[in-house]
């Protein structure tokens, strides 16, 4: 009779004090708000979904997406993301452990535990900024068509991708700097790519090598490869150079890709970040001994629900967002 | 406060002498699925990605249902679940699932409906 309501006298049912669910308050509140932040990540990732389903045949691939590895050169897909998840699952051990700690009121051991969790989501947050870092600069750079579809470039002998910088020409060119006051409103440049269309138009022409690469994924699921008559023909269609992701923007495919991906991982980002905080603060009230003259770390098993659920919502987003 | 921890996972087929130990034997469960999704996910074997069960590639479904194992052990185990009182659980653990199960399966669909009005009615938006 595990489940059942604890049963007494009239007074013990109604008269307070007592707990069905044999969990504290502020436990359960904390319950509860993990299950409707749950619901939350649930509709963003749904939505991401949505938008996934809608362009399934020209998604971006996340394997030639997320290829970078901090202080090496080359193409190492996923083994960065794998060690982000492996550091806050690891994290997660060391705040179950450190709850473990406190339910043996071993005051140090909490202690040192709470410390390395604080450590661990620190490694974390960083390198997710690296992460979005290295995808706001982008490597290869590509054009953007009329229709806001994205043409890549690939070298024919190699068969790989090719840079911007690999084939486009350097133009005599004037740019007309728009000032403040030639317009009504003022908008200011916004950020200016190494090369222009026409640079890298005239590159093209002249370069045999290169062709294009459309968004449309094949029946092998990997990017169309046109010929290069195809590919001159379809590069009339380029109206802007792009390098590079942001939110209206993005060199790696639809741009709802890199939307999403600032938005989720965003959101992730700032609860891990907040929970790195409220860990830092139960750290110092542990140290400071609030806990040990409270009789109980139930608060070290509170924020520690937090810091687990941040984890649970990081291996969602990791299928999601780099194997799927 | 449940102070006194069930120790055996896997249906009781592995049981760990203290909740230190099982921490650790959890851990390195997670640890040995990660590595089978990265693996998974960099070799990309021909077997799973040509097969399609209900219209998504089979190493897809490996993906989810290995996440989904993952979600399982974080959340029995290092957010001990386990020891909670099954009507917490459940309150906890069906009312998410049920949810989002349902938001899942309408937007899915409402996206292979859209996916297909722009493949095969008159919209251009490949240009």
């Amino acid at each position: 009779m595990d489940s059942t309501v604890t049963t007494g006298t009239e007074e013990s049912v109604w008269g307070g004090g007592n707990k069905p669910l044999n969990a504290s308050y502020g436990k359960l509140m904390m319950w509860f708000f993990l299950v409707s932040d749950a619901l939350t990540f649930s509709g963003f990732l749904a939505s991401y979904g949505f938008s996934r389903f809608k362009f399934i045949e020209s998604w971006p691939i996340a394997d030639e997406v997320f290829t970078h590895v901090p202080f090496f050169h080359g193409n190492f897909p996923m083994y960065y993301v794998a060690f982000m998840t492996f550091i806050l699952i690891m994290s997660s051990v060391t705040m179950v452990l450190a709850v473990d700690a406190g339910h043996k009121m071993k005051k140090n051991a909490v202690i040192w535990y709470m410390f390395l969790t604080i450590i661990g989501g620190a490694i974390f947050v960083g390198s997710q900024a690296w992460e979005w870092a290295t995808f706001i600069k982008g490597d290869y750079g590509a054009v953007e068509t009329r229709g806001g579809r994205i043409l890549q470039f690939v070298k024919a002998d190699e068969n790989s991708r090719a840079a911007l910088a690999d084939f486009a020409v350097t133009l005599p060119e004037e740019r007309i700097v728009h000032k403040r006051k030639n317009g009504v409103w003022f908008d200011s440049e916004g950020y200016k790519t190494s090369f222009s269309l026409n640079e890298v138009m005239e590159g093209f022409k002249s370069n045999p090598n290169i062709l294009i690469r459309t968004e449309v994924l094949d029946e092998n699921g990997e990017k169309t490869l046109l010929n290069r008559e195809q590919s001159l023909k379809k590069l009339k269609e380029a109206v802007a150079v792009v390098e590079g992701a942001n939110l209206v923007h993005n060199e790696y495919g639809n741009r709802l890709f890199a939307d999403f991906f600032f938005f989720i991982t965003g959101f992730h980002g700032f609860h891990v970040f907040s929970g790195v905080l409220i860990n830092l603060i139960i750290f110092f009230n542990v140290i400071l001994g609030t806990y040990e003259k409270r009789g109980h770390y139930e608060m070290v098993e509170k924020v520690g629900l937090y810091w687990h659920f941040v984890d649970l919502v990081w291996v969602f987003v990791f299928t999601f967002f780099y194997l799927v | 406060m449940a102070h006194e921890h069930k120790l055996a996972i896997f249906r009781g087929l592995v049981k760990f002498k203290s909740n230190t130990a099982k921490i650790w034997g959890v851990l390195a469960f997670l640890t040995f699925i990660t590595a089978i999704e990265v693996g998974l996910g960099i070799t990309k074997p021909e077997s799973l990605t040509g097969t399609y069960v209900l219209g998504m590639k089979l190493l897809n479904w490996i993906f989810i249902i290995l996440t989904l194992v993952k979600a399982y052990y974080i959340a029995w185990d290092f957010m001990h679940l386990r020891d909670e009182k099954s009507s917490l659980r459940r309150a906890i653990v069906w009312t998410p699932i049920f949810l989002v199960c349902y938001l899942v399966f309408i937007l899915l669909f409402e996206a292979d409906y859209i996916y297909n009005i722009m493949k095969e009615g008159f919209v251009a938006w490949h240009f």
